[in-house]
């Protein structure tokens, strides 16, 4: 187990050099700067911005340059929003996308894991039905439309809740929502197929016939079982959900860090660029890695080597 | 199963600890009014206003954006400032004055001027900041638009900024002495690049002074207390501030807004009182709406043709493709009134050396492009006839480059069509934002999209783009008789002079189709009728400091 979680470590490791490396190269390969803009500042002002940034060296001295840093913590300025660290604006909009995001997952499980279960006993009747068509509308609609659909009747046409902003308790309620519609919905589908499985399985019925009432064995062993595939699927989505969206996160004025991951890509602000894919990159690894790991406790069939 | 349920409550947990971990030093900031409402409430009046993203500087010497700019106006104040009428009124400095050479400059400051922290502002900080913008370590993007014509400023921005030629003789006196003469000197001492800013929290912050309200020391009427990037900034009135009795609000919340549907949401929910960002399909709708405002801006949407690649060295060639667009369905169709139909280079509100509208004295105050679009047209096919390319016959194929944002693409497909009645056949070339300036600046495009919005209103501000070697001459446009008038109209003091060579200049770029206008863009935004004393001006910024809320 511990040499698995070390070899997994220094997989982590690699992949994420080779992602900061691939990305470097890319990111100047694509042509535009940073100090590109409708209106062109003089040469010496832009050879002063180049000297300042570094930007003036070769490329391959710029990337030894910036991973050595990188390697120190180091993650340097942004180019465009000039005084701010990379690390300042990494660590002041991840808790942003982090807590919307988070709401969202805990809402879809708290929403989606009962829907699946009502759906799969319900199986075939009316309420199956109605679950089934919602879930799919809601895995198929995209959240722009969710947002933008909210934003004009609960916002606008109702006014019952503040349009920007997070400042209050009600300002999470749309961009939450609007996060939480599409993982709900899978959960919910998720849910219901796999419990379907479980309540079609040998053991379930041994539990019947030992007389067991419909709610422990429901409860008991079909919920337990059921839920597998459910954990399975939180991880990739924690990691997916919590980086932020940019789209909700520009509708509902957000300061998050998915708005800022995709303009930065944008603006050919490289030191942002670099720094959010480093960090994106190594959390995504490190969920795969946590994931994996739970894996083990969950079903003891498998084991890591 | 006792670890399957374990395993469930792990990620339940860490996905309420990420939600907890988040909290708290948001709840810190929201202090004031939470859900603040525009107006009175809890005795503080405080407006809250949508008008652009989320500013990346509001370092004076490091911002070249509009965005920035407003919020810098609010903040700071220049040695002169721009009153509501376009005219250059006293600001830091009480009185002014030039030397008969126009080459040295003295300011007075006002008594007892302060910083927001409650220290004295004095010259000596004048200087410190004028050097500072020439300072390559500070990199500044506007140096050479606003100190390039003050003594010794190649020295400074090589690294001597002991050689610029500003001086502080005594704490109320600011000198300083230009290379050459600049007649708009005074739109230069009120442009916002040149705001004082402080030596002692800049050099115990760095760059990053201007990214905290605790360490963002200004002089404007207003101090920043809040800045949460992409969602808000909020500013207070600044007790220190010299005119502080005539500021009526105690606070103003700009709220960092990009989608133009949600912006228009929070306007119709009362959540701020002024909208910029108005979706372009509910323009129609607003038209004869008071509460909806179209303002000229200085500022041409116009097209560059690379007039150093065949067949556009052909002045015909470009006059022609100039004439054979319809300006006035353009600019009221297509862009739904947005702009304004542009028959010269030069729109509204450029200011003339004699106090007029540079636009009423130009071509003896007729526009240089008629309105009549069939007569225009006609003359297009035989001016194409003349340069040999008799229905466009014998062109090569051309490609209009644009980005993809407002109206670009519509205008474009426009043009397609438009140019296809000439037999000019023309496919537009739509390309990625970072990329497209560079290519443009390259010279490697044959038509594309341009624009120019003014940072002051000398008209030289603009006309200096057809310079033969200014950095934003796209269209690689080359012509010695326009050259020597923008020559003359720097080197000259007389006023006269001055206009008649800037007006020569032109004369010529209208008739040899340097490039071609468009359009005149308009600043258009929503205001609640509530909103009382506030401003727009021609150079695209809001004066809200003089603001009052009337319920």
């Amino acid at each position: 187990m511990l040499k698995y979680i070390v070899k997994r470590i220094v997989i982590a490791i690699v992949t994420i050099f080779v992602v900061a490396t691939l990305t470097f190269f890319l990111m100047n390969a694509v042509p535009g700067g940073p100090f590109q803009a409708e209106k062109s500042i003089s040469a010496q002002a832009r050879a002063n911005l180049d000297a300042k940034y570094g930007l003036d060296k070769p490329i391959f001295q710029r990337y030894l340059t910036y991973m050595k840093d990188a390697l120190h913590g180091d993650f340097s300025e942004s180019l465009k929003q000039r005084g701010r660290s990379v690390i300042s604006i990494i660590t002041t909009k991840f808790p942003v996308s982090a807590r919307v995001g988070g709401m969202a997952v805990l809402l879809s499980l708290i929403i989606g894991i009962p829907l699946g279960c009502i759906a799969a006993l319900n199986r075939g009747k009316a309420l199956d039905n109605v679950i089934i068509v919602l879930a799919t509308c809601g895995i198929a609609i995209p959240s722009f439309v969710i947002c933008t659909l909210l934003l004009y009747f609960i916002g606008a046409k109702l006014q019952w809740l503040p349009t920007y902003g997070l400042s209050s308790w009600k300002h999470y309620i749309m961009p939450v929502i609007s996060i939480a519609v599409y993982p709900t919905a899978y959960i919910t589908r998720l849910m219901r197929s796999s419990m379907l499985d479980v309540l079609g399985q040998d053991y379930m019925r041994t539990a019947r016939a030992k007389g067991l009432s419909q709610g422990v064995s429901l409860f008991k062993h079909a919920l337990r079982n059921a839920i597998i595939p459910v954990v399975t699927y939180v991880g990739p989505m924690l990691a997916y959900t919590i980086t932020g969206s940019m789209i909700v996160e520009k509708i509902f004025t957000i300061p998050g860090l998915g708005s800022e991951f995709v303009s930065s890509a944008l603006n050919r602000d490289y030191t942002v660029i670099m720094g959010t894919t480093i960090f994106l990159a190594t959390l995504m690894v490190l969920i795969n890695v946590l994931v994996d790991i739970v894996y083990t406790i969950i079903d003891p069939r498998i084991k890591l080597k | 199963m006792k670890k399957r349920m374990l395993s469930l409550m792990l990620v339940l947990a860490m996905a309420a600890c990420l939600v907890l971990a988040g909290c708290g030093k948001d709840e810190s900031g929201s202090k004031g009014g939470n859900d603040a409402q525009s107006g009175n409430d809890g005795g503080e009046k405080q407006l809250a206003v949508q008008i652009g993203p989320n500013p990346e500087t509001i370092d004076p010497a490091l911002n070249s954006a509009v965005d920035g700019g407003n919020m810098l106006l609010h903040n700071f104040e220049c040695l002169l400032t721009v009153a509501e009428d376009g005219t250059i009124k006293e600001g830091q400095a009480e009185k002014w004055e030039q030397s008969e050479d126009g080459l040295t400059w003295t300011f007075h400051l006002r008594d007892g001027l302060k910083w927001s922290d409650g220290s004295d502002l004095t010259a000596e900080d004048f200087v410190y900041s004028w050097k500072r913008v020439c300072d390559p370590e500070t990199a500044a993007p506007y140096a050479e638009t606003v100190l390039g014509m003050v003594k010794g400023f190649a020295e400074a921005q090589a690294g001597d900024l002991d050689a610029l030629g500003v001086s502080a003789p005594d704490a109320k006196t600011l000198v300083v002495e230009l290379s050459s003469p600049c007649t708009f000197f005074e739109s230069l001492a009120a442009f916002a690049t040149l705001s004082p800013v402080q030596k002692a929290t800049i050099e115990a912050n760095g760059d990053s002074w201007a990214t905290q309200p605790e360490t963002y020391v200004s002089n404007g009427p207003f101090y920043v207390t809040e800045w949460i990037p992409s969602q808000e900034i909020v500013m207070s009135k600044n007790p220190y501030y010299w005119d502080a009795d005539s500021i009526k609000l105690d606070s103003i919340k700009f709220v960092l807004m990009e989608d133009p549907n949600a912006t228009f949401s929070a306007y119709n929910n009362g959540e701020i009182l002024l909208a910029k960002d108005v979706p372009t399909e509910e323009i129609p709708s607003l038209e004869g709406n008071d509460e909806f405002y179209v303002d000229p801006i200085i500022g041409t949407y116009y097209i560059s043709l690379n007039d150093s690649k065949e067949p556009f060295t052909n002045e015909k060639v470009r006059k022609a493709l100039s004439l054979a667009i319809d300006r006035e369905y353009v600019a009221n169709t297509l862009m739904q009134g947005t702009y304004s139909p542009a028959y010269n280079f030069m729109g509204p509100g450029w200011m003339d050396t004699d106090g007029k509208e540079f636009i009423d004295n130009s071509n003896n105050g007729q526009p240089y492009i008629s309105d009549d679009y069939e007569a225009n047209l006609a003359e297009a096919k035989q001016l194409l006839a003349d340069a040999g390319y008799p229905n466009g016959e014998g062109l090569p194929n051309l490609v209009y480059s644009t980005n993809e944002a407002g109206y670009h693409v519509p205008l474009a497909e426009y043009l397609q069509q438009a140019w296809a009645e000439l037999g000019v056949n023309v496919q537009p070339e739509i390309v990625e934002w970072s990329s497209f300036t560079p290519q443009r600046r390259e010279g490697n495009y044959d038509i594309s999209r341009n624009g120019w919005v003014g940072d002051y209103s000398d008209p030289s501000n603009m006309l200096d783009l057809l310079y033969s070697t200014n950095g934003n001459n796209d269209g690689k446009f080359n012509d010695a008789d326009y050259d020597a008038a923008m020559e003359e109209s720097r080197t000259t003091i007389d006023p006269a002079t001055r206009s008649a060579a800037l007006h020569k200049a032109e004369d010529i770029l209208m008739e040899k189709t340097a490039c071609i206008p468009v359009a005149y863009y308009n600043d258009f935004w929503l205001q609640s009728p509530k909103l009382k004393g506030t401003w727009h001006s021609a150079t695209g910024y809001w004066y809200l400091m003089y603001a009052d809320i009337e319920e």
